[in-house]
Formats: structure tokens, sequence, C-alpha cells
């Protein structure tokens, strides 16, 4: 169940990892697409929180093309109700999510990825 | 009290057997519910925003549940995969990660509008390994460290946990004041040795200033037909404070009937006299 909401502020932890450490990229991913409640005043909250470029470049990893390069200004209810599919219905079941920075891979399996690390990469 | 943080890590303690039992305990899904709700009260989120949490230990997601249905949206990690494929199979709502707690976390920073933690920080106290970085200490300023840094501020973050003893509370509070947390503990029912439940209350930020801790839960339990207290007897007293003698008139008839009842010979009869005290003369 990683959800892009959830990618969207994962970073690596891996010792030393430090920079550039973020988006991790998708690697040979199966999706599921799970209805779920809309919440526009969530929408409206959490959007301070993302990180833009970040979103959009997962998204196209998985396939979705739906949201514009930039954050629009006008958030009316269509542009959010694509976000609320973005964000919140797209689930990863199955792959690898890879550091940019460290190749570290962290295997996603039945939805649930795998974060723990090895004893030497524990900061 | 059992303590299964002394039996064996907790990704091996709660293995598939272990996980099943633990949630369908109708007694333990009491439990985990009523700390659920008080932990969510200790936060004291904005009312009408829903706030994206963050559950430590989710477990089987016995308290992902109640955030659900409090309108919550969350992400839970836990590191015992069996519990978190019951959660799976009892389809939670929320993100769920296999992860380490005292290896830190790697969300972005301000990622969380604040956090909860069911029965989970007594699990950091122990060391698995004798390498350095499975000491207790180094895995719990590893755990607050990145946990602040994930947390929003202002945000609080509120951790039920069953310390077993004084020394735990000074090195977990220490350690999360090192890591920039302000706050420290709720204590419930301190009075009571089975409703007692210890909070943990950390504060992000909030402006400068001690801020004031809420007030841990005080006097009776409500009674609900579970744990009681066991019956004390009321001592009657008469109207001028006196004690009622015990024996009485009353008491001796009835002794006195009942020895002749078993057959007892030289019971004395009863008269107008009898429980009478003698005259001080005699």
């Amino acid at each position: 169940m990683v959800r892009l909401i959830t990618h969207n502020l994962l970073a690596c932890h891996v010792k030393g990892c430090t920079s550039n450490n973020f988006p991790l990229e998708f690697k040979d991913v199966q999706v599921v697409l799970r209805e779920s409640e809309f919440n526009p005043d969530f929408l409206r909250g959490f959007i301070p929180k993302i990180e833009w470029s970040a979103l959009i470049g997962a998204a196209r990893e998985l396939g979705d093309t739906s949201l514009p390069d930039q954050l629009p200004e006008m958030l009316d209810d269509d542009f959010l109700k694509t976000l609320h599919h973005v964000l919140l219905e797209i689930h990863v079941e199955e792959g690898i999510m890879v550091c940019p920075n460290c190749k570290h891979n962290y295997p996603i399996s039945n939805g649930i990825p795998n974060m723990l690390l090895a004893e030497h990469e524990i900061g | 009290m059992s303590r299964p943080e002394l039996i064996a890590p907790p990704e091996i303690y709660y293995g598939d057997i272990e996980a099943k039992k633990y949630t369908k305990n109708t007694r333990n899904q009491q439990i985990q519910a009523d700390m659920t709700y008080r932990a969510l009260e200790l936060l004291n989120l904005p009312p009408d925003e829903p706030a994206f949490l963050l559950d430590i230990g989710c477990g089987s997601g016995l308290s992902g549940e109640i955030l659900d249905e409090e309108g919550y949206i969350w992400t839970g990690v836990d590191i015992a995969p069996s519990m978190l494929e019951v959660a799976l199979e009892r389809e939670v709502e929320g993100d769920l990660f296999l992860q380490d707690i005292g290896q830190g976390f790697g969300f972005r920073p301000g990622s969380f509008d604040g956090a909860i933690s069911i029965s989970v920080l007594q699990w950091l106290l122990n060391a698995e390994t004798s390498h350095p970085t499975s000491s207790p200490p180094h895995r719990l300023a590893r755990f607050f460290s990145t946990l602040h840094s994930s947390l929003r501020n202002p945000s609080r973050a509120v951790f039920q946990f069953y310390p077993s003893s004084d020394d735990q509370i000074q090195l977990i509070t220490s350690i999360a004041q090192k890591a920039g947390f302000g706050g420290g503990l709720v204590v419930d029912y301190p009075n009571s040795k089975k409703a007692k439940k210890v909070f943990l209350c950390l504060y992000v930020g909030g402006g400068g200033g001690a801020r004031q801790l809420p007030e841990g839960l005080d006097g009776e339990i409500e009674e609900d037909g579970k744990a009681r207290f066991e019956r004390r007897r009321e001592r009657e007293k008469s109207k001028n404070g006196k004690r009622k003698g015990i024996k009485d008139k009353d008491w001796i008839l009835k002794k006195k009937e009942l020895y002749r009842k078993r057959g007892k010979e030289s019971v004395p009869r009863d008269s107008k006299f009898t429980g009478r005290k003698r005259r001080p003369v005699f």
C-alpha cells in the first residue's frame, strides 16, 4: 500500500546518505487502483507539504500523466479530484524503491515496503 | 504483569500465531482502543482539520482502525511482518511500512501533523546484539531525533508505554529532550495498579515558554463490570458515633439457639437478663 502521498515524504535513511536521497525511484512496479473517499479539506491542508516535482516524476513513472507540471494557482474541484486520485488511489503492490544516491533497494512486497537496514547502514 | 519484551524481539515474539492471538483478544482490543482515544485526546489536534498522522508500532492496526473512524489519514510502521499481514487482512486504510524504529525514519522534515504510539517504547529498551548501534540509548536517540525532524512545527507526539522502572522513564525522557522535544509524562490513574497508564507527551516547537502538560486522569475508574475494587464491609455506626457492639443480645440468642439445635447440653435458659451486664458491685 505504498501510495504517492507517502512516497512523496519518503527519503532514504541509510547512514551517511544525506543528499540527493529523495525521491526514491520506482522499479518493476505493479500498480493497483483502489477508490477512496474524497476529502478536499485534507488535500488543501496537505498541498504545502508536497514536493511537486517529485510527485510529478513519481506519477509519470507509474504511468499517470494527469497532473500539470506546475502546481496551479487556482485549486478548483477538478484539480483536487485528480490530485486525490494520484495521491491516494494509486497503490504500488509489488516492486522496488531505489535510492538515487546510495542505490539502496527497498523492496515492496504485498504492498508493504521493507525499510529495514543492515547493521552497517544504521546511522 | 507479563513482559513480552523480555522474552524475544518483537518481530520474533509476534509471529503468525501470536499476532493473530493478540488481535483477536477482545480485551486487548478494548484496551488498545481506550488508549488510542486517550492518546488522540492528548494530541489535541485542531478539531476540523483532517490531519496526517504517524502510527509508530501500528501492529495489526487496532489503533489504526480508530484513526480511520476518526477521519484521519495515517501511515503506520511496525517491525513485525506477521502483525502487518494481519493488518492487511483487516483492510485498514493507512499505508504500512516494515521498519525498525530504532534505525530511524527517512521521512522528509515536517511530514506529519502528529504521531501516536501505543505500547511500543518498552520494546526499544532491550539490546538484541552487542553491536553499538543496537544499544538502547543509541536506538532511542536515533528514533527520537529522526522523529523530531519528521514532525511538523508545532505538533505533538504521544506515546503510551509500560516502563518497568523509573530509570527507564528517566532514560527515555532525557534522550527525547536531547533530540529537541519538550513535554513530559502524563500518568493516568496513578494510584491504581491495573488501570495505571503512562503517556509520554512530547512537543515539537510550541512558540517558546513552558507549555502546560495536560493533567493525568485520576479518581475512581468507571465501573463497567470489569476491574473493580474488592468489596469492603461498611461498618455500621450508631447515631451517636459509637460502634455498635457485635456481641449484643441478638447475637447471644442466635448462638444459644444454634447450640440447642446441635444438641449441646447445658445451654443456659433465655430470660430477660440474657445479654445484660452484671452490676459492678458483684
